[in-house]
């Protein structure tokens, strides 16, 4: 099977991985995948309480050149978005980008599952701190 | 010696045909181009010649005699014909076959069609190490058992099976046995009465002669084999195997095995001592890296190894100056990892992390000294990049399901 390009650069060059504090409530973390299935994302987003806007995305993925480069390439595309824009990403977008092809087609479901993992996250520590009782 | 990039390092798809082999072909193509069934002129007699001295030389080389060769398209022509044959030609007899579970597709997928026609298929389990349980074996056996079906060395993870003894098991029950032994000729001594073998796959391109050619061994004496053919048209090879036969590939064939029968003592220390150095190489150097398979019972070249954290063809693309192949499945249109593995009870998590390294006449230690460097460098950026490992670090179980 031959690798896109763009897969390959995001493969040899990817953007943004690492962690993020887990325990800080502006972080929101999205666990997605299966070891099973030879799959796993993680992604991580800094949001900007104030107004919504990711500052900063990391990732780390377990699996094959096309998953990792998805989930690289959803890091760099969230940056800089409002969390409404951000779920606005659709799988079909990073196919067209990423030049996958129809087997590796699920690779772009997980990284989507993940931005929609990490914010509703981020969501549930909001909902929970203002639950709390100062 | 300056490294050549690309190595190739997946001698269990195919080989090289070694350059001896194709000089003796290549007469065959455009001076003695007969047909070797042409009876009335030269043409005809010298290439029926040199069919007969292949023959002679693939017969000696598994210590049978020439005519109990029959030359096939490949193995896995040769295991459907074995297959097959033995069904249709015993089917008074009995309809239950016996095979195991990590069979070559070849043999399996054979048995699957046979189980439509009504056959019985008994499948034997293997343990941890790879390896069928003779006891197993003695157990599945019943009255109306026609043939036992059982690879000599796995082309994933190289075991090999108590041959010799499977043997002489299926002699004392009149079972006959077919042993699909095409990674295993022409790497480690096989001798059909020594192993008390009946019918034997082989494939000329796994031992470095040209693809489109393997044979099938067919026992003649102690006891006679019989077989239905497959292929109908003019009767060629015993009426076993009709069709033109492939002169200038049995002339590779035969050359093949008669250098693997010179050179195979030598040449499988060589490859031991190199795919020792690779394992010490990388175990020494990486943690939660293990050998899928038993590590005794194994063929000389062959290396499987589980990459905790790192999935398969990530790893692949990350080595790519050199030829290898995965256990991991993300090519296929399942996400279902090598059925091998499987079989082996290695989890799914673990299969999917598989390398698999075949290594060959024409590898040097500096080829593996290079694949030691680049698969411990690329392991470790992976691992980074991995967040199964960083779990595994923070001490995380993770759980099955996100």
């Amino acid at each position: 099977m031959v690798y896109s390009e763009k897969v390959l650069e995001h493969y040899r060059n990817p953007r943004n991985v690492g962690s993020l504090p887990k325990d800080d409530p502006n972080v929101g973390t999205g666990l997605v995948g299966a070891p099973e299935c030879g799959d796993v994302m993680k992604l991580q987003i800094k949001i900007n309480p104030e107004n919504d806007v990711i500052e900063d995305a990391r990732f780390k993925t377990f699996g094959c050149g096309s998953a990792i480069a998805s989930s690289s390439l959803v890091t760099e595309w969230v940056k800089g978005k409002t969390v409404a824009e951000a779920l606005e990403i659709k799988n079909t977008e990073i196919v067209k980008e990423l030049d996958l092809p129809p087997v590796k087609v699920h690779c772009s479901v997980l990284a989507e599952d993940a931005i929609k993992a990490a914010i509703a996250d981020y969501r549930k520590k909001q909902t929970g701190a203002a639950a709390e009782t100062p | 010696m300056a490294l050549k990039l690309p190595i190739y390092m997946d001698n269990h798809a195919t080989t090289p045909v070694d350059p001896r082999v194709v000089e003796a072909m290549l007469p065959y193509f455009t001076v003695h181009f007969g047909n070797a069934a042409s009876r009335n002129h030269s043409f005809g007699w010298e290439a029926e010649k040199a069919v007969e001295n292949a023959r002679a030389q693939i017969a000696s080389l598994i210590g049978a005699t020439p005519k109990e060769i029959i030359f096939t398209s490949g193995a896995t022509e040769s295991d459907n014909l074995a297959i097959k044959g033995v069904a249709e030609m015993y089917r008074e007899k009995g309809d239950h076959i016996i095979t195991m579970a990590i069979e070559h597709k070849a043999v399996l997928d054979t048995c699957k069609r046979l189980q439509k026609y009504g056959y019985r298929i008994t499948y034997l389990p293997v343990n941890s190490e790879g390896l069928i349980d003779l006891d197993d074996l003695r157990r599945a056996i019943t009255p109306r058992t026609i043939l036992i079906s059982i690879m000599y060395a796995n082309n994933e993870i190289g075991v090999l099976q108590p041959i010799a003894e499977i043997g002489k098991l299926a002699k004392e029950y009149g079972v006959p046995f077919h042993s699909d032994a095409t990674q295993a000729v022409g790497k480690i001594p096989f001798d059909v009465e020594q192993f008390n073998v009946d019918l034997v796959s082989l494939s000329a391109h796994k031992m470095y002669g040209p693809k489109g050619i393997g044979a099938l061994y067919v026992r003649r004496r102690n006891p006679r084999v019989q077989l239905a053919p497959i292929i109908d048209g003019g009767g060629h090879e015993r009426g076993m195997r009709s069709g033109t036969l492939n002169v200038p590939g049995i002339v590779g064939f035969g050359k093949a095995c008669e250098i693997a029968a010179a050179e195979m003592a030598s040449e499988g220390e060589r490859l031991r001592r190199l795919r020792d150095k690779l394992r010490h190489g990388l175990q020494s150097q990486l943690d939660e890296v293990y050998v899928n398979g038993s590590l005794e019972h194994r063929l000389p070249h062959n290396l499987n190894m589980s990459f905790a954290y790192v999935e398969g063809e990530s790893l692949l693309m990350g080595i790519n100056d050199v030829a290898l192949s995965s256990g991991s499945a993300c090519t296929s249109a399942t996400l279902e990892p090598s059925y091998v593995l499987k079989a082996l009870g290695v989890g799914e998590d673990l299969a999917h992390t598989s390398i698999r390294f075949g290594l060959g006449r024409f590898n040097t230690e500096e080829e593996v000294d290079y694949v030691i460097a680049r698969v411990t460098e690329v392991v470790k950026r992976l691992r980074e990049l991995s967040p199964l490992y960083e779990m595994a670090k923070e001490g995380i179980a993770l759980k099955k399901k996100m």
